[in-house]
């Protein structure tokens, strides 16, 4: 029994440790002060210099059309490269693509960053918004294909091998059986991709060059100035956001394994008639 | 054939693009100077410079420490999680954190850790009297832990509940006391689990930059804050590629070292 005491007081003080800081911040957006040690009084003051300051409202803009449109770049390049794996005839051909789509996902943030920023000046490619986008397309499609690539390979190998023997062409049998089939993979895919994006500090602070700024990297630029509580207020409203993404996954993975789940159903009732 | 080649062509100019050009520059530029010259310069400086190998030594130091401390802390909390009931429940709670924005987790600590800050006042509560945490080598390694331990916690997570009960059970029909069998059956079983952790927390450790800046206020530099320097501050990018080469071949030699199983999930920002 004492055991048992000790072990749940030990997970409640990780998780106390885990939380604090989150909700030490969102604590103090609410203070009518202007620091983050001393609560002097409940106000929504700070939510409301938020939504004025009109540059943190097109950062936050910028953020999010980064976010979705690398996101989305990223799903079809990274589906398209998942599908070229998969049809790999020989192992070496592989390996080798995998070996290289990886590379980036396990690259240090601040290699990426710097190695890309050499690659935009080599090329003469000025830094800002195409930068950024290129750069959080380029280390999202790993991430997709690592999502799609497991639900190509569970794909039956004899469901293709139908679809031809019925006649589908090679387009008919990518829309209408591998497509639907690796649905579930894609949008985890775009989910994951869409989240780091959101998140990337690192490659985006190489890559932004002057004038245009991301969320994160404004939040690095005013924390280096001090505590302001503005950014507690946006905090708060990041964490809120944060937590539906989490739901939003969670309910993504249970629909998925529902709809495999029923898939899986449907077949073996198929077999048994 | 010729069908296959054309829908493949985004993703291999992505590879020849973004994955193999950016490598080849990096490697490529690290053998020039700061007035534009081809020289060996930067390697000789870095090896022969003791400001350069001490720096290294420290990063590995501090990557070494922050690593071990938050395998510490986790392999105890998966273990227990494990028994929980709604353990994925709970899984799903240590993962939330991860996914709050790095910077404001960071950027909490400043306050938290300020002179009159709550960590302060906890202080002087038990009369331990108020002291300077912030840019502490202390605190930049306690908010490096803080940020990486759900990423150590999820894999050592994983390897514990694949592990079958009856190799526990045997264990203890086969006469060995707990201990014993943390020692030689579980602990064994789930070092998979505990080098991907390793993996997922030591390379990006030798290159975090934002937190030396915000929470260690540049007393502590890593092999990440170097090369930040050298290529957005001083200007001197040959030097700063040459630190990434060495910091690309750690990684290697990281990765060597905890081989035998990728790291889920991956990347951490």
């Amino acid at each position: 029994m004492k055991k048992w005491r000790i072990s749940n007081l030990y997970l409640a003080l990780v998780f106390i440790v885990l939380y604090l800081p989150i909700f030490y911040l969102i604590f103090y957006s609410f203070n009518v002060g202007d620091t983050m040690d001393h609560f002097s009084g409940f106000s929504w003051r700070h939510y409301a210099t938020l939504l004025s300051d009109s540059r943190m409202i097109s950062i936050v803009l910028n953020t999010l059309i980064i976010a979705l449109l690398s996101s989305l770049i990223a799903t079809i390049v990274g589906t398209m490269g998942a599908l070229g794996i998969y049809s790999a005839k020989k192992a070496t051909v592989k390996n080798g693509l995998l070996s290289l789509n990886n590379v980036l996902m396990v690259s240090p943030d601040v290699i990426i960053g710097a190695s890309f920023l050499i690659f935009f000046t080599f090329l003469g490619f000025s830094l800002g918004f195409g930068s950024v986008l290129l750069s959080h397309i380029a280390f999202s499609i790993p991430i997709v294909v690592l999502m799609v690539l497991p639900k190509i390979n569970e794909l039956p190998k004899t469901m293709v091998d139908a679809a031809y023997d019925l006649g589908a062409s090679s387009w008919q049998t990518l829309t209408k059986v591998i497509l639907p089939a690796i649905t579930p993979g894609i949008f985890a895919g775009y989910f994951m991709a869409f989240t780091y994006s959101l998140d990337d500090f690192a490659v985006t602070f190489f890559v932004t060059g002057n004038g245009f700024s991301t969320l994160s990297v404004e939040i690095y630029s005013r924390a280096r100035q001090g505590v302001d509580l503005e950014v507690n207020a946006l905090s708060t409203l990041m964490f809120i956001v944060s937590l539906l993404l989490v739901v939003g996954y969670y309910l993504l993975g249970r629909y998925n394994q529902n709809r495999r789940l029923q898939r899986v159903k449907a077949a073996e009732a198929k077999i048994n008639q | 054939m010729h069908k296959k080649a054309t829908y493949l062509i985004p993703y291999l100019l992505w590879i020849g693009l973004f994955v193999i050009a950016p490598m080849a520059l990096i490697v490529y530029q690290s053998f020039f100077n700061i007035t534009g010259h081809f020289t060996l310069g930067n390697y000789e400086q870095y090896l022969t410079n003791g400001v350069y190998l001490k720096m290294t030594f420290n990063s590995i130091l501090y990557a070494l420490i922050i690593t071990l401390s938050t395998l510490l802390i986790s392999y105890p909390t998966a273990l227990l999680l494990n028994r929980l009931k709604n353990k994925q429940l709970w899984l799903l709670l240590i993962i939330l954190p991860t996914w709050i924005n790095l910077l404001l987790k960071t950027y909490a600590f400043i306050g938290l850790f300020s002179q009159n800050g709550s960590v302060n006042d906890f202080l002087r509560f038990v009369g331990l009297g108020s002291h300077q945490i912030l840019f502490t080598d202390a605190s930049f390694i306690f908010v490096a832990a803080y940020i990486e331990i759900p990423f150590m916690i999820l894999p050592i997570f994983n390897s514990l509940a694949e592990l079958k009960p009856s190799m526990i059970n045997a264990s203890r029909d086969l006469g060995a006391n707990s201990w014993q069998t943390f020692r030689r059956v579980i602990l064994p079983l789930t070092m998979p689990g505990v080098k991907a952790g390793f993996q997922a927390i030591f390379i990006p450790s030798l290159s975090l930059f934002m937190i030396t800046r915000l929470i260690g206020g540049n007393r502590v530099i890593t092999l990440g804050t170097a090369i930040e320097e050298h290529f957005l501050v001083t200007q001197n990018w040959g030097m700063g590629s040459t630190i990434g080469v060495i910091l690309i071949l750690a990684m290697f030699v990281v990765m060597y070292l905890t081989r035998d199983r990728k790291v889920k999930g991956g990347r951490i920002r």
